[in-house]
């Protein structure tokens, strides 16, 4: 097992390396002139000398890609080019928002696709199933930012339940940093009317990102359930007179949650892509709006600093999936050792 | 001597014929009896014929090209604006219609691109093999490990805002799908007795792979098309409703939603109307392609 951990960690090295050397491609090499564009319209060509000298544009790629990388190991993701801000500290400041609402959307997503999915197959041609149905094939055709902007019309502008966006009300005391996480710094400073604005300022967010994420958990985990209720050990509880919701989902669920885990590992990297729409929908403060501001002051170095986190991210989600495979399918855990 | 050779060349052109109208027929049935799929098919068709006769159907077809009525901006839904009209007093109906056309210009040649670069590269890497085809995977395997939404913002912002650029840049982030599907279907094929025995038989190596291996990977590769031709849309409109992708006057569903934005929650249809549009495109896309792999390609359902 530990030769297989390292193995993968390696892997992920080397995966890392190839992301790096893409987005530098990306940036570097397409066609485009980053310092004209980061000067705008009306700059004089001295200007555009002067800021390609500043970035370091003028030296060779092979410079460039050495002084980046370089910078990469230290922590630098270097400097914006519009605000004159480290990279590396905006990313400090608006990843945790990010990975707050990835990890509520998850939960939320898994909480409610991965029953409705075991329901769907069990109850196979009911009510519960068609509705399930519906469900999961408009997940997938729904576009994130536009539910949003439909649920914040009725649920926060007609009915002004919940906040139309933004992550705190502009009143509400912030928590002192812990963990920087908002949420969890507010319940260990034991400050709930934060925790209540912040949670209340989450919800709209929250079920937008998770969406088209509970619509593919709950597709693959009925596929699945509907596969595992069919096979001989199931039959053969059923015949023994076990029957019932619990002996479903104690027997048949934890087989079929093997390719469920692959989406939820999946989907938590395409999460961080949706975070560019969701984000810029409800104004939250997260990587996934820096990225777009960025790119449309055509700032690429923050939009490739955010592209490697993501990228990582979402890396090491699918190792954490594979180990987690081996931890619940004993036999790939022998072969994997 | 000569008639009776064509004679059975007939019979034998009539019988595959026959064979070919049955297997249709059959296809037909399995395809027919699953309502979600005759239902993306009805979806897929009311978009194609929408994207074709567009221009000739919409009331106000000048309304796509960045007129302004100002006397008539901002209208609610009525029978002269079914959709309502847009804050420079276009026919949101109009502009909705007309970018159907638009979408399936963009859904088509992202597809298109990304199976041309996609389909030979996983050929060769499913194939051909060796030192070029594990590159290949690697490369593919780096770009599937970001989303692609998050490359395509990153190519924009160094090429900068647009539609042109926008389908390119989405085109270039989305041939690793192809890569990888077709490399697994050909890796699989070239166990089969039949390309052995062209081997066997010495046919060269780059005629197995185009001519015996990809006409069979064509199945899985046109269910992936169907459905990329709804993500691709989304995708594109993503990066329009960010502001990346097709500029006003374009009617792109994505921008007018980023548009129409700005007027809600008083003038919703703005933004509504676009959104309904790309929601029963996508799903029209998908559905028809579930649909289609339950015919062509039934051992692969998940």
């Amino acid at each position: 097992m530990t030769g297989y951990v390292a193995g993968r960690v390696l892997a992920l090295g080397v995966l890392l390396f190839g992301l790096l050397c893409i987005t530098f491609a990306i940036s570097h090499v397409i066609p485009g002139d980053p310092a004209r564009l980061a000067a705008g319209p009306d700059a004089s060509e001295a200007m555009v000398q002067t800021l390609r000298a500043q970035y370091g544009l003028d030296r060779s790629l092979g410079t460039q890609f050495v002084v980046y990388t370089r910078g990469l190991l230290r922590g630098d993701f270097g400097l914006s080019l519009r605000s004159r801000n480290t990279v590396a500290d905006d990313l400090a400041r608006f990843f945790p928002n990010s990975f707050e609402l990835v990890t509520l959307s998850l939960l939320l997503a898994v909480a409610v696709g991965v029953p409705l999915g075991m329901l769907s197959a069990v109850y196979r041609d009911t009510w519960i199933d068609h509705g399930s149905r519906v469900m999961s094939v408009s997940g997938v055709a729904v576009p994130a930012f536009w539910l949003g902007l439909m649920l914040q019309l009725v649920i926060a502008l007609h009915l002004g339940w919940l906040p139309l966006g933004g992550r705190l009300n502009l009143t509400t005391e912030l928590p002192p940093p812990i963990t920087h996480l908002l949420l969890v710094d507010a319940v260990l400073r034991g400050q709930w009317a934060t925790l209540g604005d912040g949670l209340r300022h989450a919800v709209l967010p929250v079920v937008t990102l998770s969406f088209p994420a509970l619509a593919s958990i709950l597709r693959v985990n009925r596929a699945e359930m509907l596969e595992t209720l069919h096979q001989d050990y199931i039959l053969n509880a059923r015949a023994q007179g076990l029957g019932g919701l619990r002996v479903v989902a104690k027997l048949a669920l934890r087989n079929a949650m093997i390719p469920t885990l692959t989406m939820i590992g999946l989907r938590y990297g395409w999460m961080l892509g949706g975070t560019l729409l969701v984000e810029s929908v409800f104004d939250w403060p997260g990587i996934g709006l820096y990225a777009v501001n960025s790119a449309l002051s055509s700032d690429f170095v923050p939009v490739m600093g955010v592209t490697l986190v993501i990228g990582f991210n979402f890396m090491l989600a699918n190792l954490l999936v594979d180990l987690g495979y081996a931890w619940l399918d004993p036999r790939l855990r022998r072969t994997a050792a | 001597m000569n008639a009776r050779v064509q004679s059975l060349a007939f019979r034998g052109w009539w019988e595959d014929r026959a064979t070919a109208a049955r297997e249709a027929r059959r296809y037909a049935r399995i395809f027919g009896r699953n309502a979600a799929s005759v239902a993306g098919l009805g979806l897929v068709v009311a978009f194609l014929s929408i994207a074709l006769v567009g221009p000739w159907i919409v009331p106000y077809p000048e309304d796509a090209t960045g007129t302004v009525h100002l006397d008539r901006k901002l209208e609610a839904p009525s029978r002269a604006h079914w959709f309502g009209t847009d804050e420079v007093g276009d026919d949101v109906y109009t502009r909705v219609v007309l970018g159907a056309r638009l979408s399936l210009q963009i859904g088509l040649v992202i597809t298109l691109v990304a199976a041309t670069i996609g389909v030979p590269l996983g050929v060769v890497a499913g194939y051909v093999g060796g030192r070029l085809g594990e590159g290949i995977m690697r490369i593919t395997d780096v770009f599937l490990a970001v989303p692609a939404l998050v490359l395509a913002v990153a190519v924009v912002s160094a090429l900068g805002p647009g539609i042109v650029n926008a389908m390119l840049a989405i085109a270039l982030v989305w041939w690793p799908g192809y890569v990888r599907l077709v490399q697994g279907k050909a890796l699989a094929i070239s166990q089969e007795s039949y390309v052995e025995a062209a081997r066997a038989v010495g046919v060269g190596r780059l005629r197995i792979a185009f001519v015996h291996l990809l006409p069979n990977c064509l199945s899985p590769i046109l269910v992936k098309a169907s459905m990329d031709m709804g993500t691709a849309i989304l995708t594109a409109a993503s990066l329009g409703f960010i502001g990346l992708g097709a500029q006003p006057p374009f009617p792109e569903w994505g921008a007018m939603i980023s548009h129409g934005r700005n007027y809600l929650p008083t003038w919703w249809w703005y933004s509504a109307f676009p959104g309904l549009a790309i929601y029963f495109t996508v799903l029209g896309f998908n559905l028809f392609g579930d649909g289609l792999r339950d015919v062509l390609d039934p051992k692969s359902r998940s």
